[in-house]
């Protein structure tokens, strides 16, 4: 494990009764850098991520996470919002859950609460009218609408979140996220239901994002968003891993074919498609 | 050891008219997912009707006990049903896709109106009527204390196996049965493949208060008096009962119902009168929070 | 071409008119056979104790008729309106003037708020209805805090209540606090019951939270009733101090308010007092409702309605988010109870039953989830409209429950159904509660 390492899932397990969806799974992820998680459906990809977002507490492994400063947190034995809070983890759904009867402007200022609450003096200062807060406020305002700006969303910052057309919503999700100011991204499925034009902006947001330093790890289906930015790419089937390494080694490994033909035949034919 | 014989005796008796108002409960929640507020008012009704129905059968001159307790049931159960059916029809399926909040205030609206009207109709004033089922068998007898098994308490217990057992009939062997787990399940998928959701719906309301009459009468039957207020009390601890038993699951339901029954007469018995009804209360919240599923009920698995 | 088009308009005007009969006459058939024997025979205990019963035939004809035209006058109604689901059933124009309302009507109300005492002076009446619907308006206020907001349905509000007014009763005539040293005294004291009960079923989903609470409130309310040595019992808590203003006391002696004054004795000087007093608590419940919800813990109540799950994973702490919320509203609950107390002089267990929690929620729900205006609306409504039928104390509640289930059907999400944003970079533009999600928990 070198320092380069951010996440370390070692001999992951998960059982839900007699299932077992992840079965003793181990990968890393780099800092730095976009690591995919990819695997016909069925595979246990959620799992793995609930499991590392603590939303589901994993039957046996462990799950490390290090900082750049050189932090250790072990995110199975975290609460869910401490993973977010104090480990830096921010995750984003495989079906959108922004908080739709807010503007995209609240979503990502609810995002900055962890911030915002400390600057309020926990609600007291803040009820007071406090100018500290008060410049507190200002910067999640500047820093939100930096994020609005950067997913072209500045126009419409003041809409409700739930009116925006999907692709918004998606980008609108991991701006959300991103406003926690993550050590780790967590994407599940982003560039499900986009068109070829929104996956190849998205594909661009997520460079961007690995450029500024924040580590992402994705789930992804759309192959060529995979295969164009990942650099590092792990393969799950029935829980486990089946091949791990760079694009083009996973796309020429035949346990990957295999289980994407055995699986689903369109999955095979794209990650064909994008090997050729 | 007799004194707690009899009190289990008059739990079990208790804890079957609760299961037979849970069940009503569990059915609704089950299919609707709606906590049907006003079904102790049904209950309150079914007794009420029972009855009207026992003092005109009386006045015409019927002495046959059997024959006038099977029409008492009947009638109590018939009216009492088209009560069940007319609540879901007017204040619950125009609001079935709304807002959650909507149904749930519709239902304590719903509450409100039984109440008042049977308190309008009927006056407030507490219903007392003779005993009509009498006698009973001594079962032990020592140190003075005779543990007493009344015809009434049997009536009671008989009636209850009985509805249950044709009333399990009904949902695990027919054609309606299947249509309510059916729509359990998932109602768009069973109205697509041919169930008719609103019927099956308002089946629901309807058997749910057959069976809260059931419970009435018994009520009537055991405690020889009815008034306007009991719904509420008994509605909430029926409730409980089901919570207990888990929520959804009928088998739950009838356990949930003889277990509050129990715990409720055995606190009566040994600890205080006065702190009953925060017993059981209490129960419910410790369920709820150590038990959230119930003793019968299925876990829940969060969906992220 | 003509004759045949009038002729199929015809035809179809009696299948409509078969129609609506045919309805009307099922729906007579049910509510006779419902009313049968509730309305048909009347039952009560004789002089002996044996129950008697006679028939009222008459007034169950009444009522099967007027059924019977009232569902041909509903199916007609619905007819010339066209079909209307219930989302549109509020003509727009109604809802262009609500509109309108939300922006001109507060202020204005305000200052009618203000000048209620010098219009109504002398109508000792209307005085003190305002007063009480000014407590409704209060604890609407306070409850929206829980249900509004924060999407967590509290159906035992009523216990925060009682725990304000037995907290200033008992203070006050066991150790002679004054009632301005109780105010804050209650309210905080509520706010710790609130946290006491809500920690540990937080984590209860909507219904299931819903009747725990409800719970609650009974058990609060039963223990009232039974820990006679502290509460007084049923017989509740009489002698309790009015209110002063800030020492000197509302009396007709020299130390009297008046005497002070120079003016005239008169016992409206208190009730005018009272009003203020209530109104400013209102206002400040209000005010401080307004305020935290621009702060990051007001936001993350909203986000809490909207998406729990969405909540965690930006690591927003939900116990304390929630608790907070719960403590909050108990105590705004808490002060408008030690208000009751001190307003009423006396108070006794059935001053707090699950109908005032209903009472509350129906305003915070009718209002508008999360609009102030439309709780102080529906508070306006529903009390007033509770007042009208004080003569006819019997079916108040019958009416009360009738009202709850049409208004529900009309209208699910309340007069005021539009969330306004707390921050805004441009504009603020309401939004539509359709988008807005109620909570689960």
């Amino acid at each position: 494990m070198s320092d380069d390492t951010i996440l370390t899932v070692d001999a992951l397990s998960m059982r839900f009764g007699g299932v077992v969806a992840v079965n003793g799974l181990s990968f890393t992820a780099e800092r730095r850098r976009i690591t995919a998680l990819i695997g016909p459906n069925g595979a246990g990809k959620t799992t793995v991520f609930n499991c590392i977002t603590g939303f589901y507490k994993p039957t046996s492994g462990a799950i490390r996470l290090t900082h750049d400063d050189g932090r250790n947190f072990r995110l199975e034995r975290l609460n869910d919002f401490r993973i977010s809070k104090q480990a830096k983890v921010a995750r984003t759904f495989q079906n959108i859950r922004l908080f739709p009867g807010m503007t995209a402007l609240e979503n990502l200022m609810v995002a900055q609460h962890n911030a915002l609450m400390k600057a309020s003096g926990f609600t007291f200062l803040g009820l007071i009218g406090a100018p500290s807060y008060r410049a507190a406020e200002l910067h999640a305002i500047d820093q939100a609408k930096g994020w609005l700006d950067r997913i072209g969303l500045l126009e419409r910052a003041d809409d409700a979140a739930g009116n925006l057309p999907y692709g918004d919503q998606r980008r609108l999700e991991i701006a959300r996220a991103m406003c926690t100011e993550p050590a780790l991204l967590c994407l599940d499925e982003p560039a499900a239901g986009l068109n070829a034009r929104e996956s190849a902006s998205l594909s661009e947001l997520l460079l961007s994002i690995r450029s500024q330093g924040t580590s992402i790890l994705l789930i992804e289906h759309d192959m060529s968003v995979v295969m164009e930015i990942s650099d590092q790419i792990v393969v799950m089937d029935y829980g486990m891993k089946i091949a791990e390494g760079a694009p083009q080694a996973v796309r020429d490994d035949p346990k990957v074919v295999a289980a994407y033909l055995g699986a689903d035949e369109e999955e095979a034919a794209a990650v064909m498609e994008s090997g050729a | 050891m007799d004194y707690f014989a009899q009190q289990l005796i008059n739990g079990i008796v208790l804890g079957s008219i609760y299961g037979l108002i849970a069940i009503g409960y569990t059915m609704v929640y089950g299919i609707v997912g709606m906590i049907n507020f006003a079904h102790g008012d049904i209950f309150m009704i079914g007794g009420f009707i029972a009855l009207i129905t026992f003092l005109i059968l009386v006045s015409i001159g019927l002495t046959t006990v059997p024959l006038i307790l099977l029409i008492v049931l009947l009638v109590s159960m018939a009216i009492t049903s088209l009560y069940g059916w007319t609540v879901e029809r007017i204040a619950y399926r125009p609001l079935r896709h709304s807002f959650r909040l909507a149904p749930m205030l519709s239902a304590i609206g719903m509450s409100f109106v039984l109440m008042n009207f049977s308190q309008v109709s009927q006056g407030a004033r507490v219903k007392p009527i003779p005993p009509v089922i009498t006698g009973g068998y001594s079962l032990l007898e020592s140190n003075g204390f005779v543990v007493r098994l009344s015809n009434a308490q049997i009536v009671v217990v008989l009636t209850t196996v009985v509805l249950l057992a044709i009333f399990t009939w009904l949902v695990s062997r027919t054609r309606l049965g299947r249509d309510m787990r059916a729509c359990e399940q998932d109602q768009t998928m069973a109205a697509l493949l041919g169930v008719d959701v609103d019927r099956t719906i308002s089946m629901t309301f309807l058997i749910g208060a057959a069976l809260a009459a059931v419970a009435g009468m018994m009520y009537l039957l055991y405690y020889g008096l009815v008034d306007f207020y009991m719904g509420f009390i008994a509605g909430i601890k029926a409730f409980t009962a089901a919570v207990l038993g888990g929520i959804g699951s009928l088998p739950g339901a009838m356990l949930g119902g003889l277990l509050i029954g129990l715990i409720e007469t055995m606190w009566s018995a040994y600890f205080s009168v006065e702190y009953k009804d925060v017993a059981a209360f209490s129960i419910l919240i410790v369920v709820l929070i150590f038990l959230p599923t119930g003793l019968l009920g299925r876990p829940e698995v969060e969906k992220v | 071409m003509a004759v045949l088009t009038s002729d199929l308009t015809q035809a179809s005007r009696r299948e409509a008119i078969a129609f609506i009969f045919k309805k009307a006459f099922i729906s007579a058939l049910v509510a006779l056979v419902l009313f049968s024997l509730m309305i048909g025979i009347r039952t009560e205990a004789g002089p002996t104790g044996q129950l008697i019963y006679w028939t009222r035939f008459d007034d169950l004809a009444i009522i099967v008729a007027v059924v019977f035209v009232g569902s041909i006058v509903v199916e007609l109604l619905r007819q010339w309106w066209g079909p209307v689901g219930i989302a549109t059933a509020v003509p727009p124009s109604v809802q262009r003037t609500l509109d309108f309302a939300g922006k001109a009507f507060p202020p204005l109300l305000l200052i009618f708020a203000f000048l209620v005492p010098v219009i109504f002076y002398d109508q000792r009446y209307l005085l003190d209805l305002s007063i009480l619907v000014l407590t409704y308006v209060m604890l609407g206020w306070g409850l929206n805090v829980v249900v509004g907001l924060a999407g967590l349905l509290d159906l035992g509000y009523v216990a925060f209540y009682a725990v304000g007014a037995y907290s200033y009763a008992l203070l006050s005539t066991n150790f002679g606090l004054s009632f301005w040293m109780c105010l804050p005294l209650a309210g905080i004291l509520a706010a710790c019951w609130g946290v006491m009960l809500g920690f540990p079923v937080l984590r209860l989903r909507g219904d299931y939270l819903a009747i725990v609470t409800l719970a609650f409130g009974e058990i609060i309310r039963l223990v009232i009733i039974n820990w006679q040595s502290l509460t007084g019992g049923p017989n509740g808590v009489s002698g309790i101090p009015r209110p002063s203003f800030f020492g000197i006391p509302f009396t007709r002696g020299d130390d009297g308010f008046a005497a002070r004054l120079g003016i005239e004795y008169s016992p409206t000087h208190r009730i005018v007092f009272l009003f203020y007093v209530i109104l400013a608590l209102a206002l400040l419940t209000n005010w401080v409702t307004i305020r935290l919800r621009r702060l990051p813990i007001g936001r993350a109540w909203e986000a809490l309605r909207e998406d729990e799950v969405a909540c965690r994973a930006l690591g927003i702490n939900i116990t304390t988010t929630k608790l907070t919320a719960f403590a909050t509203g108990a105590m705004f609950g808490g002060i408008a109870g030690a208000f009751f107390a001190t307003r009423q002089g006396f108070i006794s267990p059935e001053s707090f039953t699950f109908q005032e929690s209903a009472l509350v929620l129906a305003i915070v729900v009718l209002g508008g989830m999360g609009s102030q205006l439309g709780v102080a609306l529906a508070a306006i409504a529903l009390i007033g409209g509770f007042e009208l039928f004080r003569g006819f104390d019997q079916y108040r509640m019958l009416v009360f429950g009738m009202a709850m289930v049409l208004l529900m059907i009309w209208r699910p999400r309340g007069l005021i159904s539009h969330r306004a944003p707390t921050v805004f970079l441009k504009q603020n533009t309401a939004i539509s509660a359709e988008l807005a999600r109620e909570g689960r928990g």
